[in-house]
């Protein structure tokens, strides 16, 4: 059965704490803390980027799959802030890991769906036998406009896996995509930020569409809540996971592991790929994971996933997304952060 | 900073390609047509590792205007295998705990912007080894 071969995450080293951000604005960081249940976000130094961070997840899925990177014949990057307008991510990551020439590459967008896309697709092709290898990476360094409310949350990191056939870590049980029209969150062109539907982005956007792909998911494969050892969901800020669980009916100790966003904040595309790389790295084989991505306009992809005894081999070949989360921190006040986001410029 | 410029540059900057000598086996970054120890003209291609030893560094305090933004900043000289010498800046790091024989990781990041219409230029710099990436 096809599957997760190898993976890997990368997460900044810089962290921004909400009370800075709202200490400048004047807003209440305590109901960032308790409303929305967060408390500092990953910020990217000023020389990394969607690129530089999917080649460094990138080298550590390779680290774990241990194959030749000229068997990859994909490479996918999932993003909504690819460094260039015109010219794709996905080459820069392809050459810098020795991928190329015979590769297939593509940038793919959808909001903060992007990345499970990546994944989707390139399951798709190394189930149909085109390709042996393929890699999807999901990333970004999303901003908020200052002052804005997703200022506190838009964070920047990345995961990344490696899809195929043989030396399987995670199968792939099935697969599910829910899509509807849906302007809750979007940028147009040449605009610096994003604009937001306010409170529209929750019920008939977020919990819509993860709940549909869940139901959706459980309902075609026979599973219950109850069979899943963890369950992983988009995580725009602490609180939407943790309802969205809930409403599914499943119970702390499934989801827990999997949302980073209190600490993290949203990593928009890699926010549940990184969650599964997090539940990856402590996961048993056999266990029955749910993970279930959202991204604005609007759409989630649903993934059951089932560890096998390969699992223990490749765990401690790459460092781990809760030790990059929560070890060597360094924290920015809002001057340096704003600096390093480009949000205040030197005079030439 | 000419596209084919950095381009020719991609195999050092992007996976630390070198040239190993098949006669005297010296190593050459970036790699030679003729090795200057016993005048071969045969090289093996070998991957410098992403890690090594800080032998010497200096902190940059007046820079070149492209990076006149990121002042105070370090540059290293670090050794990657034995005899083999690499230039680069050293980020993510307290510049007071710099120290020579520090290990290090080399990282993928972005060195250069060409003004805000030019191409990124990516390359390699290093970041400490700590509880975070180890
Ligand atoms: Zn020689």
């Amino acid at each position: 059965m096809a599957g997760i071969v190898g993976y890997g995450s990368y997460i900044p080293r810089y962290r921004i704490k909400v009370e800075e951000i709202a200490k400048v604005w004047g807003t209440d960081a305590e109901s960032y803390k308790k409303g929305l249940m967060l408390q500092e976000k990953s910020v990217p130094a000023p020389d990394q980027d969607v690129i530089t961070m999917s080649v460094e997840a990138a080298r550590r899925a390779l680290s774990r799959a241990q194959i030749h990177p000229q068997k990859i014949g994909a490479v996918y990057v999932g993003s909504e802030s690819h460094p260039y307008a015109v010219k794709p991510s996905g080459t820069v990551v392809a050459e810098a890991i020795g991928a190329t020439p015979e590769v297939h590459c593509a940038d793919f967008e959808f909001a903060c769906k992007a990345g499970t896309e990546a994944m989707f697709v390139a399951y798709g092709l190394v189930c149909s036998g085109k390709i042996q290898y393929g890699l999807a990476i999901a990333a970004d360094t999303s901003q908020g406009a200052p002052g804005d409310a997703l200022e506190f949350s838009a964070a920047a990191g990345a995961a990344a896996y490696i899809l195929g056939t043989e030396n399987v870590a995670v199968e792939i049980e099935d697969t599910y995509s829910f899509c509807t029209d849906t302007p809750d969150f979007w940028r147009r062109e040449y605009q610096h930020y994003p604009e937001h539907g306010g409170r529209f982005t929750g019920e008939p956007a977020y919990f819509h569409h993860t709940l549909s792909s869940a139901q959706g998911i459980m309902k075609r494969s026979g599973t219950k809540p109850e069979d899943f050892k963890y369950a992983i969901f988009h995580q725009p800020n602490g609180k939407f996971p943790m309802l969205a669980a809930q409403k599914l009916g499943f119970k702390r100790e499934q989801w827990e592991d999997g949302r980073l966003s209190p600490t993290l904040g949203n990593t928009y595309s890699g926010a549940s790929p990184m969650g599964l790389s997090a539940v990856l790295d402590k996961a048993a084989p056999g266990d029955l994971i749910l993970l279930v991505s959202f991204g604005s306009g609007a759409g989630s992809d649903g993934f059951i996933l089932r560890t096998t005894d390969r699992i223990k081999d490749i765990q401690g070949k790459a460092p781990k997304t809760k030790q990059q989360l929560d070890c060597a921190k360094r924290y920015l006040d809002y001057g340096t952060y704003a600096k390093f986001r480009g949000k205040i410029l030197k005079a030439d | 900073m000419f596209p084919a410029k950095i381009w020719r540059e991609f195999p050092q900057r992007y996976r630390l390609e070198a040239a190993k000598c098949k006669k005297c086996g010296k190593v050459f970054f970036p790699p030679r047509l003729v090795c200057n120890a016993c005048s071969h003209r045969e090289f093996e291609e070998i991957k410098l590792p992403w890690e090594g030893t800080l032998v010497s560094y200096t902190i940059i305090r007046t820079p070149p205007s492209a990076f006149s933004d990121q002042a105070p900043y370090a540059v290293g000289i670090i050794e990657t295998i034995p005899g083999l010498q690499i230039t680069c800046q050293i980020v993510d790091a307290d510049l007071d705990k710099l120290h020579i024989g520090q290990k290090l990781l080399l990282e993928f990041r972005l060195i250069q912007k060409d003004g805000k219409q030019g191409v990124l230029c990516y390359g390699y710099k290093a970041v400490p080894i700590d509880a975070h990436n180890s």
